[in-house]
């Protein structure tokens, strides 16, 4: 009976172990900076005006918010601004909302193989949503930047409701580089936060 | 000291009891159409470590150690099976569109490069699993290559 007691506690502790490992993933998120940057505050507002050169950016409200389109590239703003802002935790919120956004889009209007390609784009993206909405930092920048191709591939089909800009970091991605879209001229890399604010170029206007 | 015994007995019935739960097993014989393997050409040196740390918790085939039989392992491997399928299936990798799985290489790949994969709690128990640091630059490499191929 005091082997078999022994051995409980043993397949006891393991358990417990086993499952403290597996858990350890989930703890990074914790370290979120909180930095008072309410992340409602900083989403960009439209740069539609003509010429279209302001860079004020913290406009709210936006004309597009109806479209379908429009709230996906708002979303999509506010969580490129979180990541410029070190802040895993709205990026995770926006994530949250993204995820909604894309599962709300309506294809009805679309042709048969801009159907397809848009169901592609759109479960590739909706995927890249969901994992950005409880990762930590530097998972949610990876999934970020593919989901800033399928950003562009998508709007290449829809249009886009504003004028974007497509930057580029040509450091992100072990020098590989990547893209991000905003809605303002001026360079904010999400990439690497407040590490690198002002690195990279504009590619060009979408 | 009773008061022990109790508890101890309570456990053991609890234990011997989950046992008789019966649970699916993530077993199947025949590679799919759409196995990764089946798909694209994997050198020798790739599909081993594939089959080795891969393929148990993210193909419809896993090689299951002998404790899988007991409780409440079980339960355990299979959560961490179903999550693993869910996110990525080697099995099934030939059904995702191609954009989807150009993303999936570049997670493949820059998570094993982190050393987020295979996962720790997975190689405490799969040493065999556990990947050199050539492993490591030969699998990224390859998986970053073919992450250029896929259009």
């Amino acid at each position: 009976m005091k082997n078999l007691k022994v051995n409980l506690g043993i397949a006891m502790l393991v358990i417990v172990s086993l499952t403290a490992v597996s858990c350890k993933n989930n703890n990074e998120e914790g370290n979120v900076d909180r930095s008072g940057m309410d992340h409602e505050n900083m989403s960009e507002g439209s740069e539609m005006m003509e010429g279209g050169e302001q860079t004020s950016e913290n406009m709210s409200g936006s004309e597009n918010q109806d479209s379908q389109t429009g709230i996906i590239v708002n979303d999509y703003m506010e969580l490129k601004n979180a990541l410029v802002a070190d802040n895993s935790e709205g990026a995770a919120q926006a994530g949250e909302s993204l995820v909604a956004a894309f599962e709300n889009f309506n294809m009805s209007g679309y042709e048969a193989a801009e159907r397809q390609e848009l169901t592609e784009i759109i479960e590739s993206a909706k995927e890249h949503a969901d994992h950005i909405s409880y990762s930590d930092m530097a998972h949610q920048r990876e999934h970020f930047e593919l989901m800033s191709i399928d950003m562009v591939d998508m709007l290449a089909i829809t249009g886009s409701p504003e004028r974007l800009y497509q930057q580029f970091c040509p450091m992100y991605n072990n020098k590989k580089g990547a893209i991000w879209l905003s809605t303002s001229e001026e360079i904010r890399n999400p990439y690497f936060g407040q590490n690198m604010l002002s690195c990279g170029e504009v590619q060009k206007e979408i | 000291m009773k008061f022990l015994k109790i508890i101890g007995l309570i456990l053991l019935v609890a234990f011997v009891g989950i046992q008789f739960i019966p649970t699916n097993r993530n077993h199947s014989d025949y590679i799919p159409k759409s196995d990764f393997t089946e798909i694209y050409e994997v050198p020798e040196n790739i599909n081993t470590i594939l089959q080795t740390s891969c393929y148990d918790c993210h193909s419809n085939n896993t090689n299951y150690p002998w404790y899988n039989k007991i409780q409440p392992f079980t339960w355990y491997l299979n959560d961490h099976i179903e999550k693993g399928k869910a996110d990525l299936n080697f099995s099934e990798f030939g059904e995702y569109s191609s954009r989807r799985q150009r993303s999936k290489l570049r997670s493949i790949s820059s998570q094993v490069k982190d050393g987020e994969m295979p996962l720790q709690s997975y190689t405490l128990v799969h040493w065999d699993a556990k990947l050199s640091d050539k492993e490591k630059e030969e699998f990224t490499v390859w998986m970053d290559s073919l992450a250029m191929e896929v259009r």
